[in-house]
């Protein structure tokens, strides 16, 4: 029994012997890229309503994990599961948010539009989004607080807001299980309250988020479950149990001062205002949920 | 009617390539489009041949194998390291001299014109005309043409939102489970019959300028991505028209002056877009400047 089964019994003893059914398996993942490891025999297990971060410094794998996962860059061994069945069978309950960056955002289309394609997977080869998808894709957009920029050409839209369209297009995907890859990077205050918002709206209908997330000071109080990894899963579990100083420094490596879990935090990229951040780690020692 | 025929083959060509280059140049991919247009000329060689004639499918086909050879062999190369536009510059080139050297090895067997295959005949093209039971029913190329415009629309209407969300997110596309490679190819092959069927019209040289300057043109000019394909298409046509009548004022080559007309149009979108030109750059800055004055 490791910690994370640990802790989950101990909840299942809370919540009343509700086991919580496993919806992501992820059993021995590696893949290279020209010769070297990105990462090595990934396994870890994720119950249905966490929200689970990944965090880890740059180059450790965390977009890639979440790309081998679903099955969007070659691996050279393992395999995932979700609800018990292979990804490509699964694909109607996994939802997925890339990068913000990784899209050209001065494409011809505007925000519904960008939203409507969340459908895209459900009209199958030959059907055209039509009136229903609309609707679906404007009560998404209501969900975030974008309803008003429905018409506006992308490229006009602030980096918050487009990242909101896609946590839009995401809620769009209808899923039970969601990848989001970024979500928090380089969005402003409201946005970062509104995807924390959506997060846990998600949560509370049973739905299980797993996000790549730069920020650490924030992973105790926005985060049930914490996956450190880099190439290999250096500590996964509870937040309360995996989130701890001794695990951040053997996940960030030499990049990481006696200064503990602060430092780390600058060390994953953030590196303005670092004050709040340190009173923030402090507080992961109490740990746990929201 | 020689008019005619020379003004709606080269419609036809101009259309076809418009609304393949929007998904290419939103795609960042305009030089593949290059590419695909020179490497196409072994195919062309290889079939004609084989067939002795320039009319036969196995050309199309032939030149369609040799496009997505071409698309492939880049890939394969930019995989295993090589930088994405040294690959280009290899692979579109050699098969292009591949080309080159066949019909220079040929010249006497075959009858196939290197200058006409660089840069195109539209008159010759429009003389060419295909007969059924002794009947005239216009000239060859325009029935060529035809034929790949509806086959490209075809395609293109039928798995529209494929072609669109592989051009704007192609993780998304591959993680809804849309077989994103098999829109790739097919986007590539519907690319080199384009350019095959178009060759005889505007060359293998200037075809890449109805490729990409038209859908350049419609860019600038709108932010939806149907309207976008709609302008394209108009300015393709527009060209071909203006072009038409400058090759005739001038007694230039008819090819050279419709992408020339491609060009102006693009010049024209750049400097006089509401949203993208110059000039509403300028009046912007103007605006935002009297604004901080007041």
């Amino acid at each position: 029994m490791n910690a994370y089964e640990e802790a989950a019994a101990d909840r299942d003893i809370q919540d009343a012997g509700k086991p919580k059914r496993i919806v992501l398996e992820v059993a021995g993942l590696s893949t290279a890229y020209r010769n070297r490891s990105v990462l090595r025999e990934v396994t870890f297990a994720v119950p249905e309503g966490e929200l689970v971060a990944i965090v880890g410094p740059n180059g450790a794998g965390k977009s890639t994990l979440i790309k081998s996962i679903l099955g969007l860059t070659p691996t050279l061994g393992g395999e995932a599961k979700a609800f018990g069945e292979t990804i490509d069978a699964a694909r109607k309950r996994i939802g997925y948010v890339p990068q913000r960056e990784s899209v050209d955002w001065d494409f011809p289309t505007h925000a519904l539009d960008v939203v409507m394609m969340g459908r895209y997977g459900r009209l199958g080869w030959f059907r055209r989004p039509g009136r229903k998808e609309r609707a679906v894709a404007l009560e998404c957009l209501r969900g975030v607080g974008m309803e008003a920029f429905a018409e506006r050409q992308i490229s006009e839209l602030s980096g918050g807001q487009q990242q909101r369209v896609f946590l839009a297009r995401a809620l769009a995907q209808d899923a039970d299980l969601y990848f989001m890859d970024e979500p928090f990077a380089g969005v402003d205050a409201a946005t970062e309250k509104a995807i924390v918002e959506l997060l846990r709206k998600l949560r509370a209908d049973g739905k299980t988020v797993i996000v790549v997330h730069h920020d650490l000071a924030t992973v105790p109080e926005y985060f049930d479950s914490v996956l450190l990894l880099n190439v290999t899963v250096q500590a996964f579990g509870p937040t309360a149990k995996a989130f701890t100083e001794e695990n951040l420094h053997r996940t960030y490596g030499g990049r990481i001062g006696f200064a503990g879990a602060g430092a780390a935090a600058a060390a994953s990229g953030r590196q303005d205002d670092p004050a709040p951040r340190q009173d923030a780690v402090h507080t992961f020692q109490g740990g746990g949920r929201l | 009617m020689m008019d005619f025929w020379i003004l709606l083959t080269g419609s036809l060509a101009a259309v076809s390539c418009a609304v393949l280059g929007c998904f290419l140049i939103l795609r960042r991919m305009a030089l593949i489009g290059d590419a695909i247009s020179h490497s196409v000329l072994p195919g062309i060689v290889i079939a004609y041949m084989f067939s002795g004639s320039r009319d036969s499918i196995l050309m199309l086909i032939a030149a369609a194998f040799m496009g997505l050879l071409c698309v492939f062999l880049i890939q394969w190369f930019n995989q295993r390291g090589i930088q994405s536009d040294a690959s280009i510059g290899v692979i579109f080139t050699s098969l292009f001299a591949i080309g080159v050297v066949l019909i220079s090895l040929n010249a006497r067997q075959v009858d196939l014109d290197l200058d006409c295959v660089l840069y195109g005949e539209i008159a010759y093209a429009a003389w060419n005309t295909l007969e059924i039971g002794g009947v005239g029913i216009g000239p060859r190329s325009v029935w060529l043409l035809g034929g790949a415009l509806t086959l490209i629309l075809a395609v293109i209407g039928l798995f529209y939102k494929q072609f669109k969300l592989c051009a704007f997110d192609p993780l998304l596309a591959a993680a809804l489970g849309i077989p994103a490679a098999l829109f790739h190819y097919l986007l590539m092959g519907l690319v080199s019959v384009t350019t095959v069927s178009s060759f005889e019209s505007v060359g293998a040289i200037l075809v890449v300028g109805l490729l990409v300057i038209p859908p350049s043109t419609a860019y600038l000019l709108t932010d939806r991505l149907g309207r976008m394909i709609a302008i394209s298409a108009a300015c393709g046509v527009l060209s071909t028209f203006l072009g038409f009548l400058l090759a005739v004022w001038l007694d230039a080559s008819i090819a050279g002056c419709i992408v020339a007309a491609a060009a102006a149009l693009f010049a024209a979108a750049f400097v006089l877009s509401p949203k993208h030109g110059l000039m509403a750059g300028r009046l912007r800055r103007r605006r935002r400047s009297l604004e901080g004055a007041a």
